[in-house]
């Protein structure tokens, strides 16, 4: 349901120019995360669910990346639109981030208590004792113990889960108003997994930050998100709240990927399989990008791009066969 | 039918921690210590385990890829610790692996013919025509086409490689395929498309897999039997249905308890309390009081037929 929201995408177009021409790694794609909710985004590998994320926080690599098109709207501010300078002062205060691996986006050669007072005192003018009180405040917030000595540690002394910890304790040091976590848990054991995840539905539920969550893991997001967007190949192909997406999944892809999943908790003799392959960013330029590997797929899926139609509250799919309602859903 | 085709007993690796200007040895690493199972012919064995369990280094120890450093391991009735490496050579051509990354395991300077070839060649089956002639059907057989054979592994997709690489495997018509953590690195929509082709070849070929893995969810799909492993050992072995239905070890407990289930309405009992909320203190050292275990001195023993747990309650 759409309530006030924090960030609004709207007609977002993000291309690479390469040495083959333009390629659309997002292409025209609308969604929202209103405030205080957990939003996943769920799609393979070059589905453009990480580029959305960099467009968002203008990091995406330029050249030869570039934002063609579209808005992004922070609290009613474009940011395709900010300087460098308005970026700078979003990044880490309003909107912040982490990524899949903790390692590559800590610094090895500071300290823990470097790197996050670095963030604090970009963002404040505070003197060194309320930055150093704020960095332990923030430390033990996130669940790590010996907060004071922490901060005089190297990225190297902790373990993968301390040191997405560290992570989470920089990207919400400033009460950001939204989180996008690209990833979070994929490089962490199953056990270190599931403490990050409680912990972040914590600082969801206490803070009110919204959390943009980039996944392939329906598990996670069925675990954490309120919402789910679905991404194929550039494109939102359906969209929709959590209970709705799981229960009654309408595009094609959103039931082969539920189907494609196996469940611990039941054994199944053959598992469903998408056919064919996940296509390269960029590679089909007509009609739905689903259709050569969509079972349902007739000849106007191959020639015309469908539209998100609304098929109910909420929910809303980008296939033909959901053009009027009460189309077919299996 | 229960004819076990690998024994494996008490098998250890440990690899020497050195210190000091003089790189003396200081102590060991006990990456595996004392593992004991057997897997029975055309059975799927699976092994799970976090990061740092020692479930491949045990995977490669069984083809001595890594020499263990005490135990017994015997395929087929024949101890593998005690051939020669001349000989252990031969036996590879019954034991096959596949790795889990696929673009690091496949020479991007060979054609996909010349990497299907090498094991043929290695092994010294077949003239270079019936070569050819395998190399085709097998592409075939993994749902890749002879027309494929002229290209190089950078020109097909992660799916597509990793079927190479069972492609590989299967070249010599192996007994027994160790694979490890095979499809983690794939899409879920191709990863369930590899899982059916591993299936669906063992039906085939009469295979025996062992399935090592991280993902329990894939562990309990391919697997008749499972085996959990941690800090070096295994923990519990039982049938995939008695891991899965009823867990004793409680490691095995709460690794159950942690893997996030793709259904928003499903509520697991106890789930939230078996994660545990406490940190590691550091990398090296586990904290593993709250389990309440000696994991120290515990053997496998069987409580119930066919289901083994490690487990004295302190």
């Amino acid at each position: 349901m759409k309530g006030e929201s924090v960030l609004e995408v709207k007609n977002l177009r993000t291309s690479f120019f390469t040495d083959d021409g333009e390629v659309a790694a997002v292409d025209d794609i609308d969604f929202y995360i209103n405030k205080g909710e957990i939003l996943g985004v769920v799609g393979e590998s070059g589905c453009g669910k990480s580029v959305t994320s960099l467009s968002i926080m203008g990091l995406v690599p330029s050249p030869p990346g570039k934002i063609v098109g579209g808005e992004i709207l922070y609290k009613g501010e474009d940011l395709t639109k900010a300087s460098e300078k308005r970026m700078r002062q979003i990044r880490g205060n309003d909107i912040t981030m982490i990524f899949q691996e903790p390692m590559t986006s800590l610094n090895p050669l500071f300290t823990i208590g470097n790197q996050i007072m670095e963030t604090i005192r970009l963002h404040n003018k505070w003197n060194k004792q309320q930055v150093k009180e704020r960095a332990i405040e923030i430390l033990q917030m996130v669940g790590l113990p010996r907060a004071e000595e922490l901060l005089n540690e190297y990225p190297h002394q902790l373990s993968g889960g301390m040191r997405q910890r560290v992570m989470i304790a920089m990207a919400m040091v400033c009460n950001p108003q939204l989180l996008i976590a690209d990833e979070p848990t994929t490089a962490l054991d199953v056990t270190i997994q599931a403490q990050i995840l409680k912990l972040m539905k914590k600082l969801n539920q206490d803070y009110q930050t919204a959390i943009m969550m980039i996944t392939h893991d329906l598990g996670v997001v069925a675990e954490v998100c309120q919402r789910i967007v679905v991404m194929y190949a550039g494109k939102v192909v359906e969209e929709g709240d959590i209970a709705t997406i799981y229960r009654n999944p309408k595009h094609p892809y959103t039931i082969g990927l539920i189907k494609s999943v196996p469940d611990m908790r039941k054994k199944v003799d053959r598992l469903y399989s998408i056919p064919g392959n996940v296509p390269k960013p960029g590679s089909i330029k007509d009609g739905c990008r689903f259709a050569a590997r969509c079972e349902h797929a007739f000849d106007r899926c191959f020639r015309e791009t469908p539209e998100l139609y609304q098929t109910g509250e909420g929910q809303k799919v980008r296939c033909f066969l959901h053009e009027q309602q009460g189309g077919v859903s299996e | 039918m229960t004819k076990p085709i690998l024994q494996v007993e008490h098998v250890k690796k440990y690899f020497p921690i050195t210190g000091g200007i003089l790189g003396k040895k200081i102590g060991d690493m006990k990456a595996v210590d004392g593992v004991s199972f057997h897997v029975n012919e055309g059975e799927t064995l699976g092994i799970v385990g976090e990061s740092g369990c020692g479930k491949s280094t045990t995977g490669r120890m069984l083809l001595r890829l890594i020499e263990p450093t005490e135990g017994t391991i015997l395929f087929d009735n024949q101890d593998l610790r005690a051939l020669p490496k001349k000989e252990m050579r031969k036996v590879r051509r019954n034991i096959q692996m596949i790795f889990q990354d696929p673009y690091a395991s496949l020479n991007p300077r060979h054609t996909v013919e010349k990497i299907l070839e090498e094991p043929l060649i290695v092994h010294g089956i077949g003239n270079a025509a019936e070569r050819k002639k395998k190399v085709s059907d097998m592409l075939e057989v993994v749902g890749l086409t002879s027309y494929h054979a002229r290209r190089y592994p950078h020109q097909f997709s992660g799916g597509q490689r990793q079927r190479i690489g069972i492609a590989r495997a299967l070249m010599t018509h192996p007994k027994l395929i160790i694979a490890d953590e095979p499809v983690s690195a794939l899409d879920v929509s191709i990863q369930s498309q590899v899982l059916n082709l591993l299936k669906d070849l063992q039906k085939e070929f009469q295979l025996t897999y062992i399935f090592i893995a991280h993902d329990l969810g894939v562990v309990r799909h391919i697997s008749d039997r499972v085996g959990v492993m941690y800090k070096g050992r295994m923990v519990e072995l039982a049938a995939a249905e008695k891991i899965y239905q009823n867990p004793l070890h409680p490691y095995t407990q709460q690794l159950l308890a942690a893997v996030p289930i793709p259904d928003p309405e499903y509520y697991q009992e106890g789930a939230e309390a078996a994660i545990q909320f406490g940190t590691l203190p550091s990398p090296y050292v586990i904290d593993d009081s709250w389990m309440n275990i000696d994991s120290e001195r515990d053997d496998l023993v069987e409580v119930e037929p066919g289901h083994f747990v490690a487990c004295r309650l302190k």
